[in-house]
C-alpha cells in the first residue's frame, strides 16, 4: 500500500532517524537548549509515526492524529517548563551547561 | 473479740508521710518536714504500743496460747484460683514485739535527726527516705505471707540503699550504698529460690498454713533429696541464706562494715536496730519448720552465728572507726541471737533459745540504737570518726557520756541491765544444747566487753587531743532520745518475755541459771578491766601488745582480709574468667556480626554510589540503554 507515491517504510525510517538523532543530541550535547531541542526531535519523530500509521493502516479512523495534536500539546507545556527551569539555572549558575548541574547526587 | 484492724493505720501513716515529704518536701521549710515526720511515726509508736498493750493484756488466750490473728488479708493479685498473692497484717507475739521495737527506734531516731542532720542539705528527702524505710519495715513484720514478706524485704534493701548513699557526692558512700545493695541483693536471690521450693510443696504463702500442722507435716514428709539432703532442708538452708545476707552473717557480713557511710541515725535505725534483725525475725517467723522439718539447717544457723560472733567480736576489738566498731558488735549481737535459734528446739522450756534469740533481739535494738545516737551525738561534736581524734569527752558532753556508759554497761551484760537478762537466756540456751558454742559465747561476751569499754575510755578519758573548737553536748532534741533508749536498756530486761514470746505462744517459767550467769558477768568485768588498764590513760602498754601481735594484729585489723579475698574471687576469678571472655564474645562476636553487616553495607554502598553521579546526561544514557534492553527483551525473548 502506498500513498503520495511513498510507501510506509520511508515515514517510518525518517522518524527512526530523527529519534536517534534525538538520543544522540540529548546524550552528548552539553548545552541545555539544545538538550530540549533533542527532546522534541525525539518527541516529533513519535509523531510521524502516529500520523503515518493513522492513514496507512487504519485511514477511516483519527486516533492518530489527535494523539499527535495531544503529543503536540504536551510538547509546547514541556518546553515551557523546561525553559522557565534553564532560565533558573542559569541564573544560579551564570551558564547553560549540563555538566554543572550536578548538586543532586550520593 | 477485739477488733485490730486499726493496725493497717500502722503502715498507711508511713506511706504517706513518705510520699507527702517525697513529693512536697521541698515546698516545707526543712524544721517542719522534720516535724511532720515525728510526729507521723510518734502516732505510729503510740498506735504500736496500744496494739501490743491489748494484744498481750486484753486479748483472751485460746488454750493458754496466744492467739494469731489476721487484722487484714486483701487478695492483691490473683493469677489463678490455686496461687494467690495476698498483703495484710499478722498479728502474733513476735509481729507485735517487732511493731513496737521498729516504731520505738524509728521515732527516736526520726526525733534525733532533726538535730543531727540539721543544715545538711536535703534535709526533707532525708525524712522521706527514713519514712519509706519504716514503712517497708513495718510491712515486713507484719507479713501475712512469705511472699510479702519478701516484697517489704526488697523495699527495706532498696530503702537502705538509698540511705547508705544519702550522701551521694560522696564516692565511697555510693561504693558502699552499691556494696549493701548488691550483696544483700545476690542473697535474696537464695531467698526467692527457697520461697518457691517452699511454697511449691506446700502450696501455700500464709504463715498460717506453712508453719501449721499442714505445712510442718508436709515438709517433714518430703522425700524428695538433692545432693544428700532433703527438699526441706535445701528450701530452708536457702531462705535462711537470705536472712544472712540481710543480717550480715558470716560470709556475708561484708557491706555492713561499709554501710556506716550513711548518716550516723540511719545506721542506729536500719543497720543497728531494725533492718539487720531481719534475718533473725525471718528465722523466728519460719522458725516451727526449722525445727520440726530441718534440723540439719538449725545446727547451720547455731554455727554460722557464733562463728560471726566470735569472727566480728575479734575485729571489733581492732578498729578505731567508732562507727565501725559498733558495726562489728552489731554483727557479734546478731550472730548471738542466730545462734541462740540454731540451739533451741519447739515448745516450752525446749523453746528457751527462741524466746532468749527475740529477748536479746528486743533489748539490742535499745542498747545498739543508743550507742548508735551516742555515737552520733560524738561526732557531731568532734567532727571525726576516729576514736584516736577523741579523748577526755566526759566533760564536754555529760550526757552523752552518761548514757554512752549505760549502753555499754548494758551490752557488756552485767546485772541487772537489760544485757544481763537476755544475754544471759542465750548463754542458757547454748549451754543445754552444743558445750562448744556456749564456751565461744562466753569468750564473745568477754571480748564484748573489752572492745566497748576499750571505745568508751578512748573517747570519754584517755589524752586529750587538741580540739579545733570545744567540743559542744549536743542539743535537746538528740539528747531526749538518749536518755529514753537509757532508759529503756536499763529496764527493758524486766520485761516477762518468757511469759510472751516464745516458739509456741505457750508462757512458761524461765529461771535464772546461776551457773552461767555468773560466770558471763564476771567473765564481762574482766573484759571491763582490761579495757580500764589499757586505755583509761594514755600508755604505751597497747602498742607493746600490738607490736608482739604483729601479723595477726594485722590480719585482724583487716577484718581477716575477707573484702580482700572478695575482690579477688570477683576481679580476678569471676571477672578474668566469666565476664572477660562474656565481653570478648559480645564485642567480638555479636557486635562483630553486627558491625559486619553494617561494613558490607558500606562498602556495597560506596562501590555503586559512583552511578548516582549527578550527571543528567549519565541517566539518560542508561534509561536508554535500559528502554533498548527492554526493547530487545520484548522482541525476540518474550514469546
Amino acid at each position: 500500500m502506498e500513498r503520495y507515491g511513498i510507501p510506509l517504510e520511508g515515514f517510518l525510517v525518517i522518524s527512526t532517524a530523527m529519534f536517534f538523532i534525538g538520543i544522540y543530541g540529548f546524550l552528548v550535547r552539553k548545552n541545555l537548549i539544545t538538550m530540549l531541542m533533542s527532546i522534541e526531535l525525539i518527541l516529533n519523530s513519535v509523531n510521524i509515526n502516529f500520523v503515518a500509521f493513522n492513514s496507512y493502516l487504519f485511514p477511516e479512523n483519527m486516533q492518530g492524529n489527535f494523539f499527535a495534536l495531544i503529543v503536540v500539546a504536551i510538547a509546547a507545556a514541556e518546553a515551557s517548563v523546561a525553559i522557565a527551569l534553564i532560565i533558573n539555572i542559569y541564573r544560579r549558575f551564570s551558564n547553560i551547561e549540563v555538566e554543572n548541574i550536578d548538586e543532586m547526587k550520593y | 473479740m477485739i477488733n485490730f484492724s486499726y493496725t493497717i493505720w500502722i503502715l498507711i501513716i508511713p506511706i504517706f508521710m513518705f510520699l507527702l515529704l517525697g513529693l512536697l518536701g521541698m515546698k516545707f521549710k526543712p524544721i517542719i518536714s522534720g516535724v511532720l515526720g515525728t510526729i507521723g511515726l510518734g502516732v505510729v509508736m503510740l498506735l504500736s504500743y496500744y496494739a501490743a498493750y491489748q494484744y498481750f493484756f486484753q486479748l483472751p488466750r485460746i488454750d493458754d496460747a496466744y492467739q494469731q490473728i489476721l487484722a487484714h488479708n486483701i487478695t492483691w493479685l490473683n493469677l489463678s484460683a490455686s496461687l494467690q498473692i495476698k498483703m495484710g497484717v499478722f498479728i502474733d507475739p513476735i509481729s507485735v514485739m517487732m511493731l513496737v521495737v521498729v516504731s520505738t527506734v524509728s521515732f527516736m531516731v526520726h526525733l534525733y535527726s532533726i538535730g543531727y542532720m540539721k543544715g545538711e542539705k536535703g534535709f526533707q528527702r532525708f525524712f522521706a527516705f527514713l519514712s519509706l524505710f519504716t514503712f517497708s519495715m513495718l510491712g515486713l513484720v507484719v507479713a501475712t505471707n512469705i511472699f510479702q514478706m519478701y516484697i517489704f524485704w526488697e523495699l527495706v534493701g532498696v530503702s537502705s540503699f538509698l540511705l547508705i548513699g544519702f550522701y551521694y557526692e560522696r564516692p565511697s558512700a555510693v561504693a558502699a550504698s552499691k556494696k549493701a545493695f548488691i550483696v544483700t541483693r545476690f542473697a535474696d536471690l537464695g531467698f526467692l529460690v527457697g520461697i518457691l521450693l517452699l511454697s511449691y510443696y506446700t502450696k501455700s504463702f500464709d504463715f498460717l498454713n506453712i508453719t501449721g500442722p499442714v505445712g510442718i507435716e508436709v515438709t517433714r514428709n518430703l522425700t524428695q533429696t538433692f545432693l544428700g539432703m532433703s527438699v526441706a532442708t535445701w528450701a530452708l538452708l536457702l531462705i535462711f541464706m537470705g536472712g544472712a545476707g540481710k543480717s550480715a552473717m558470716f560470709p556475708l557480713h561484708i557491706w555492713l562494715p561499709d554501710a556506716m557511710e550513711g548518716p550516723t541515725p540511719v545506721s542506729a535505725l536500719i543497720h543497728a536496730a531494725t533492718m539487720v534483725v531481719a534475718g533473725v525475725f525471718l528465722v523466728a517467723r519460719l522458725f516451727p519448720l526449722y525445727s520440726f522439718a530441718a534440723p540439719d539447717a538449725l545446727t547451720v544457723i547455731a554455727y554460722v552465728g557464733g562463728f560471726t560472733s566470735l569472727f566480728a567480736a575479734v575485729i571489733a576489738c581492732t578498729q578505731f572507726d567508732i562507727k565501725r566498731v559498733l558495726a562489728f558488735s552489731t554483727l557479734s549481737q546478731i550472730g548471738y541471737m542466730m545462734l541462740a535459734l540454731g540451739v533451741s528446739g519447739y515448745g516450752g522450756e525446749k523453746g528457751l533459745g527462741y524466746m532468749a534469740s527475740m529477748f536479746h533481739l528486743f533489748t539490742h535494738a535499745m542498747f545498739k540504737a543508743l550507742l548508735f545516737l551516742g555515737a552520733g551525738s560524738i561526732i557531731h561534736a568532734v567532727h571525726s570518726n576516729y576514736m584516736n581524734e577523741m579523748g577526755g569527752l566526759r566533760k564536754y558532753l555529760p550526757i552523752t557520756h552518761l548514757t554512752f556508759l549505760i549502753a555499754c554497761l548494758t551490752i557488756a551484760g552485767l546485772f541487772p541491765l537489760s544485757g544481763f537478762w537476755s544475754k544471759d537466756e542465750i548463754l542458757a540456751a547454748a549451754y543445754e544444747h552444743n558445750k562448744l558454742l556456749f564456751m565461744v559465747e562466753y569468750l564473745v561476751a568477754g571480748l564484748t566487753a573489752f572492745y566497748m569499754f576499750r571505745l568508751y575510755f578512748r573517747v570519754f578519758w584517755n589524752k586529750e587531743p587538741h580540739y579545733h573548737h570545744k567540743p559542744h553536748e549536743s542539743p535537746l532534741v538528740m539528747t531526749i532520745p538518749l536518755m529514753f533508749l537509757a532508759i529503756a536498756s536499763i529496764f527493758a530486761g524486766f520485761l516477762p518475755f518468757s511469759k510472751m514470746i516464745t516458739s509456741d505462744r505457750l508462757p512458761f517459767e524461765s529461771e535464772t541459771n546461776l551457773m552461767v550467769a555468773i560466770p558471763s558477768v564476771a567473765i564481762g568485768l574482766v573484759g571491763i578491766l582490761i579495757a580500764f588498764l589499757l586505755y583509761k590513760k594514755d600508755n604505751v602498754r597497747v602498742e607493746k601488745i600490738v607490736k608482739g601481735l604483729g601479723g595477726v594484729y594485722t590480719t585482724i585489723y583487716n577484718k581477716f582480709y575477707i573484702d580482700e579475698v572478695y575482690m579477688f574471687v570477683t576481679k580476678k576469678i569471676i571477672f578474668n574468667l566469666i565476664s572477660r571472655p562474656v565481653a570478648w564474645f559480645d564485642r567480638h562476636v555479636v557486635d562483630g556480626f553486627m558491625n559486619g553487616i553494617a561494613g558490607v553495607t558500606v562498602l556495597t554502598s560506596r562501590k555503586i554510589k559512583g552511578a548516582q553521579s549527578g550527571q543528567l546526561q549519565h541517566y539518560a544514557f542508561f534509561f536508554v540503554l535500559g528502554a533498548i534492553a527492554f526493547a530487545l527483551i520484548f522482541i525476540y525473548l518474550w514469546q
